[in-house]
């Protein structure tokens, strides 16, 4: 873990070699998009999703994870920049691409006067590529995959918000996908509902299907993908491995003592890097070697230790430090 | 690396890239591709909203067929001396199939064409603001395919409508008024068969003759995202055109909107057929379904869908 902090997660300030558009699911290069109005949604995008990953999008509302989901999808057209998905060009291969890919963008939009099944019938039906003779078989698979069963003859005006959002949910998986997007898809469900999804999340992941998660829950991410991104105002501020962004803030020896001067000198000379004395606690980094010999050579200097441990940063810590600002503070 | 190696090695990872695709490979069935027709004439004709324009169509004779009714239970003749009102109504007393060519004459220049505004002014902006544009054509339903698809809808939804106003006023004329031989205009008379086949072609005229509208509208759908502001732009355009079409200073104009040649239909009541009226309607339908379908095209081919 020592080295982790010093190769770090690739920062939008550091061109990345041109890859491949085959490495990555989704692989985005220098993608722009500027709305008419002149306003920048994304600026100069380098985005590559793993295949088989759980992928984390993490923004403030307004920092362009939305735009980007619609330009991956065909639905706008970029300024400059490319972008790949499943190793085709966007939007120019869209009918091609598009059928491997499963997508909820920005909340479900079912037609309100048809029931939850007509509705999957008829999404079905817009795709070119799904065989009508197994529609009605995919389509009941799909309800029961989210759990919607029992409520498929309701009329989708008469659902909440949770059982429309399991709807978008169960068109995005309407025949096997190479690839989910997911935008905000817990969104007006209930922990219970939360849970089934991140289940349900996982289970897609181990058949191999490459799920780009779109969240501003922290917590959501830390705890599904293997991968994320941070955007803020349009631009990427890190992207790669969850456990690597978290080691990018990661956890602190914390030493609580009244004899701070000892014990940042000692902790300097125990080889710990980044000794920070603030009130009655001293933090740096974590060193290589065992915390027991750290806190006997503390004592040994007559250092009086209230308390010794590491405080585990969480991927908000590391939000917070890469961004300077607090999560939900619209950029 | 030489590069001999490299070009093998990139070559033998494409193959195997290649094959991986072809496992998968997903082809659009040229027949799977007219499910999406299927659904989106089912949506349409399922809404509630396309039923009771339908149903307002079907009750325009039945008014029209009461009044004369009542209006002739003294003896006189409909329309009275001056001969006003809709083309043949005076003649529905005498032959019911009459109200068939009357009912499509009142019909056409504004419920008609309303109607017809309505559901095609909604077909794509009322998606975009429902938010089912964007899940459609992520499907992929293609852009080009969609728009096609709800043109075509749109052009069923005429030939639907004008139905309706046949099928109603011949009903209800059969029911207040004898059936029999006809009158055609030039004053010769044709079997009651003759007469039927003239009031289905009278029917796909007319029908045909809303197809400039139907692209209209379905243009004015790509500018924006709200139905609302879609149906009304279009209905509002075939007000003020119809309006124009009044005015006799404009008349260098006239034959250039889309309403000029409507009322033509009624020349396929003639013996012989006066055809150049009807041409002319026909040929205007198709240029602006022509010059309304192609801006339509590019408009939503390369628009951005934020809705």
């Amino acid at each position: 873990m020592g080295e982790a902090s010093a190769t770090g997660p690739d920062t939008a300030g550091a061109r990345p070699d041109p890859v491949d558009a085959g490495d990555g699911v989704v692989v985005t290069r220098a993608l722009t998009k500027r709305y008419r109005g002149g306003q920048l949604a994304v600026d100069g995008l380098d985005l590559t999703v793993p295949a088989g990953s759980v992928f984390g999008f993490l923004g403030p509302n307004g920092s362009g994870k939305t735009t980007t989901i619609r330009m991956l999808m065909g639905l706008i057209e970029p300024t400059s920049g490319t972008a790949h998905v499943l190793g085709r060009p966007m939007p120019r291969s869209a009918r091609a691409v598009l059928p491997r890919v499963g997508a909820l963008i920005e909340g479900p939009a079912p037609y309100g006067f048809l029931s939850g099944r007509d509705n999957l019938l008829r999404y079905d039906a817009a795709d070119p590529t799904a065989d009508p003779r197994t529609r009605r078989a995919r389509v009941a698979a799909a309800l029961d995959r989210v759990g919607l069963t029992a409520a498929a003859g309701k009329k989708a005006k008469a659902y909440s918000l949770g059982m429309k959002q399991r709807l978008g949910l169960a068109a995005a998986l309407l025949r096997p996908r190479r690839l989910l997007v997911l935008d905000e898809p817990t969104n007006g469900l209930d922990p219970q509902g939360m849970r089934e999804i991140r289940t349900l999340v996982r289970e897609l992941a181990s058949d191999g299907t490459t799920v780009f998660l779109s969240s501003h829950l922290l917590d959501e991410i830390e705890q599904v993908c293997t991968h994320a991104a941070v955007m803020a105002r349009g631009r990427l501020i890190t992207q790669g491995a969850v456990a690597d962004l978290a080691a990018g803030a990661r956890g602190r020896l914390v030493v609580t003592t009244p004899d701070t001067g000892d014990a940042a000198r000692v902790l300097k000379e125990q080889g710990v890097a980044d000794v920070v004395v603030a009130e009655d606690r001293v933090t740096g980094e974590v060193p290589g070697r065992d915390l027991a010999e750290v806190n006997a050579a503390l004592v040994t200097a007559g250092v009086r230790v209230r308390g010794l441990g590491v405080e585990r940063a969480s991927l908000e810590d590391a939000f917070v430090a890469l961004t300077g600002e607090g999560f939900d503070v619209a950029g | 690396m030489s590069r001999a190696e490299a070009s093998s090695r990139a070559e033998a990872s494409s193959r195997a890239q290649a094959s991986a695709r072809a496992e998968e490979t997903r082809r659009a069935n040229p027949l799977w591709t007219l499910g999406l027709f299927r659904s989106e004439l089912l949506t349409t004709f399922r809404r509630w909203r396309t039923l009771a324009l339908l149903g307002v169509l079907a009750a325009v004779p039945v008014l029209v067929g009461v009044a004369v009714k009542i209006e002739t239970g003294d003896g006189s003749t409909a329309g009275g001396p001056g001969g006003g009102g809709p083309a043949f109504i005076s003649q529905i007393t005498n032959n019911g199939l009459f109200l068939v060519f009357t009912a499509l004459a009142a019909t056409l220049p504004f419920f008609l064409p309303m109607a017809v505004g309505v559901v095609a002014g909604d077909a794509l902006a009322g998606e975009a603001n429902a938010g089912t544009l964007r899940y459609l054509l992520v499907a992929p339903a293609g852009r080009s395919r969609l728009l096609l698809t709800k043109y075509a809808t749109v052009l069923a939804f005429c030939l639907a409508a004008t139905l309706v106003v046949a099928v109603s006023a011949l009903a209800v004329g059969a029911l207040l008024f004898p059936l029999g031989d006809l009158t055609t205009i030039s004053g010769t008379r044709i079997g009651f068969g003759e007469g039927l086949v003239r009031a289905l072609l009278i029917a796909l005229v007319v029908a045909a003759s809303l197809t400039g509208v139907a692209a209209l509208g379905l243009f004015v759908s790509t500018l924006t995202n709200s139905g609302i502001a879609a149906m009304a732009t279009t209905v509002g355009l075939l007000t003020t055109v119809q309006i124009l079409d009044q005015i006799p200073q404009l008349s260098a104009l006239h034959p250039y909107f889309f309403s000029h040649y409507w009322l033509s239909f009624a020349d396929l009541m003639r013996e012989p057929v006066h055809w150049e009226g009807l041409t002319r309607n026909l040929g205007l339908q198709a240029l602006y379904a022509a010059v309304f379908g192609s801006a339509a095209w590019a408009r939503f081919t390369t628009k951005d869908i934020t809705a």
